[in-house]
């Protein structure tokens, strides 16, 4: 996690000066959006009180200041941190692995059920990415999901997103 | 001694036969969140507490505070086998308890480690019981001035103590005070930041935002290292713990110093992590063995984990008296209690004294019974470990998406966690600190609602900040706090380079 030191910037690798820089920067209107909807509810005194943006304006005003310091403190050492890197390339691509998954993964339990989808996921990230084969994904997949019904459906009796398959099941 | 019976009639409630089997299944699954990457103490915890709805809360509050403790002992085996701090304030474990597993001496390194742990933690837990009733009495006398002051105490603690750059720990504070704000503002009745869209209408729950940014953000690290669990084989025989348990006297000076300073940076809400940074750090300058720190020295495993529980637990000792956690873990768990319908605070003390006193019982047995559990147990821990991350990964991401649906049943909180997720990747990555993000998502609507009220006394006047002593002094001492960073560059300045900065960076 520590930013590469050694070995520069490589084509195609994302700089942590850029990154901090958009992340402040991104702050920064994060705040004035706090602003924003705060003067937009009021930000001044009523009949009976403060109005609803009398306290998180200030709280804008100090998110928009922290980070505009962090965007010129990024700025002014903008020279020395060419040599950091944020995340290279070849790190990339296993975080997306797992993060565009994850995104399908949350979206299909809307319609499948949590249990279904699940048991794709797991069965489906262990053949693609631990080369397993596929008897053997779906036999850990679905003891899971089994596991995680019974505990879930049946012993503490939260229920979960359930799908087609559930309701032909009879749940 | 009117506590002392109190106490006694709280191991009365905690030593019936169920709620030593919640302990048990508590301590287990904490140990078992603390071996995996991405679920720890804040997150396994929020995951876990809606299974809890249906218990009581006394058993409730029992197993989840035992799988606090379960994650604390669960940090140090994976640190010390395999070189992976399983939570960050095991972080400065793994400086010697790795080198010390590279040379063989992986029991040893264990031994003190659980050891250690349980000594910070009941030096904690002592402290807890004496001085809980204290502050409980001492703070029904505080008005609303008083609690924002205190509050503030908080988050400032956090700018002047904090490891990370203080512009980073505001921006993380505010933050979380600015998604508190978000939905329907409950003196006003006026909707803030919704746009329109209704599932914002109960703004974030923290429960949401602690497991995206300690749980996908973590997996999503750990994907992008690639780990490959190379571990060392953590097998402990009875010989190897009794030498070195008696070994261990040798060290006391070093456990007093980390006790003192966990107790200190837990109940001022440092955490867990810098403290047991802070006392590895102590421990090397007092030590005649300085030099030899980070190649597997006793001490260097004693001190951080000390001073990690003590600071773990003390945490417990604001959340359970003012009703502010001094910790992620204590915020989801003070969360819980909001949920049962229990408020914090010194009030509680008086109305459920039985629940105080059967939680603060349960710490004692919650912290022998882990200790034993941990011992006996260590290799099937580590065989957990060497599963493939390609089966744990997906597995751990189920778990969070069905412990993010549960706290409200709803599917539009699992994509918030997944946000919060990505969120916490990028946080960590530029180093910034999540710990007041999530406790400013947890006193937002308190803090406002105090400084609010505090306003409507003085009429807008922010004198009202100084205008007793009790309060003006905890002001003070806040701003102090704040300004800390600026004044320790000035004094360090002035020195020249004095002492050196520990040796490696946290990397967690």
């Amino acid at each position: 996690m520590e930013p590469n030191h050694a070995a520069g910037v490589n084509k195609g690798d994302v700089e942590t000066r850029w990154m901090e820089l958009v992340v402040a920067l991104l702050i920064v209107v994060a705040g004035l959006v706090v602003i924003q909807d705060s003067l937009r509810v009021g930000i001044r005194w009523e009949a009976e009180g403060p109005r609803a943006g009398y306290f998180p304006f200030y709280i804008g005003v100090i998110l928009s200041l922290a980070g505009a310091v962090i965007a010129l403190k990024t700025l002014r050492a903008w020279k020395l941190l060419a040599d950091r890197t944020f995340v290279t390339r070849s790190q990339l691509k296993p975080v997306m692995q797992m993060l565009i998954p994850s995104i399908i993964y949350v979206i299909t339990i809307a319609y499948i059920g949590i249990y279904v989808a699940s048991f794709i996921f797991i069965a489906g990230f262990m053949m693609w990415q631990g080369k397993y084969k596929w008897w053997l994904a779906a036999l850990i997949a679905l003891a899971i999901c089994v596991g995680l019904f019974y505990m879930f459906e049946v012993w503490f009796l939260v229920p979960l997103p359930k799908g087609p398959l559930e309701a032909w099941l009879g749940y | 001694m009117d506590d002392l019976s109190n106490l006694m009639h709280g191991f009365a409630v905690a030593l019936t036969y169920k709620n030593m089997l919640f302990m048990l299944v508590g301590i287990t699954l904490g140990v078992l969140i603390g071996v995996l990457p991405g679920l720890g103490g804040a997150n396994g915890i929020a995951i876990l507490l809606p299974l809890t709805f249906t218990m009581s809360p006394t058993s409730a509050i029992i197993m989840l505070s035992c799988i606090y403790w379960g994650a604390l002992f669960g940090g140090a085996i994976t640190s010390i086998l395999f070189n992976i701090p399983g939570e960050p304030w095991s972080v400065a474990t793994t400086f010697d308890g790795y080198p010390m597993a590279q040379k063989g001496q992986a029991g040893e390194a264990l031994t003190a480690a659980f050891t250690s742990s349980f000594v910070g933690a009941f030096f904690a837990i002592v402290m807890i019981t004496f001085l809980a009733p204290v502050i409980a009495r001492f703070a029904l006398r505080f008005g609303p001035p008083e609690y924002f002051a205190i509050q503030l105490l908080t988050f400032c603690s956090f700018v002047g103590m904090g490891r990370e750059p203080p512009a980073k720990t505001i921006v993380s504070m505010m933050l979380g005070f600015a998604l508190a704000a978000v939905g329907l503002d409950t003196v006003t009745g006026t909707l803030r930041m919704t746009y329109g869209v209704t599932n914002l209408l109960q703004g974030f729950d923290f429960l949401i935002a602690v497991i995206g940014l300690f749980g996908l953000g973590e997996i999503l690290l750990t994907m992008e290292e690639g780990l490959a669990f190379k571990g060392k084989s953590g097998k402990i025989d009875p010989a190897i713990v009794w030498k070195t348990w008696k070994s261990l006297p040798r060290y006391w000076a070093t456990s007093l110093r980390a006790c003192l300073v966990g107790c200190w940076m837990g109940v001022t809400p440092g955490g867990a992590t810098p403290a047991s940074f802070m006392s590895y750090g102590i421990a090397r300058r007092f030590s005649k063995r300085g030099h030899e720190f980070g190649d597997g020295v006793i001490e260097g495993v004693i001190a951080p984990e000390t001073a990690a529980h003590a600071a773990g637990t003390s945490a417990l000792l604001p959340m359970l008296t003012l009703g502010i956690p001094g910790s992620p873990t204590a915020a989801v768990l003070l969360g819980g209690l909001l949920i049962w319908g229990l408020q914090p605070g010194p009030l509680l003390f008086v109305e459920k004294p039985e629940f105080v006193w059967g939680l603060i019982a349960s710490m004692y047995l919650g912290n022998v019974v882990g200790l034993l559990i941990v011992l006996t147990t260590v290799p099937w821990w580590a065989a957990i470990l060497r599963i493939p991350f390609s089966i744990i990964a997906p597995i751990i991401l189920v778990i969070c998406a069905i412990g993010a649906y549960t706290v409200h049943n709803n599917m539009f909180d699992v994509f918030i966690m997944l946000v919060f997720g990505v969120l916490g990747y990028l946080f960590k990555k530029l180093k910034y600190p999540m710990a007041p993000l999530v406790l400013a998502l947890v006193l937002g609507d308190s803090a406002e609602t105090a400084f609010r009220q505090s306003m409507l006394a003085s009429n807008g006047s922010l004198s009202v900040f100084w205008s007793n002593g009790l309060v003006g002094t905890i002001v003070a001492l806040a701003l102090g706090l704040l300004l800390w960073p600026v004044v320790a560059h000035l004094i360090g300045m002035a020195r020249g380079k004095g002492h050196a900065p520990p040796a490696t960076k946290p990397s967690a």
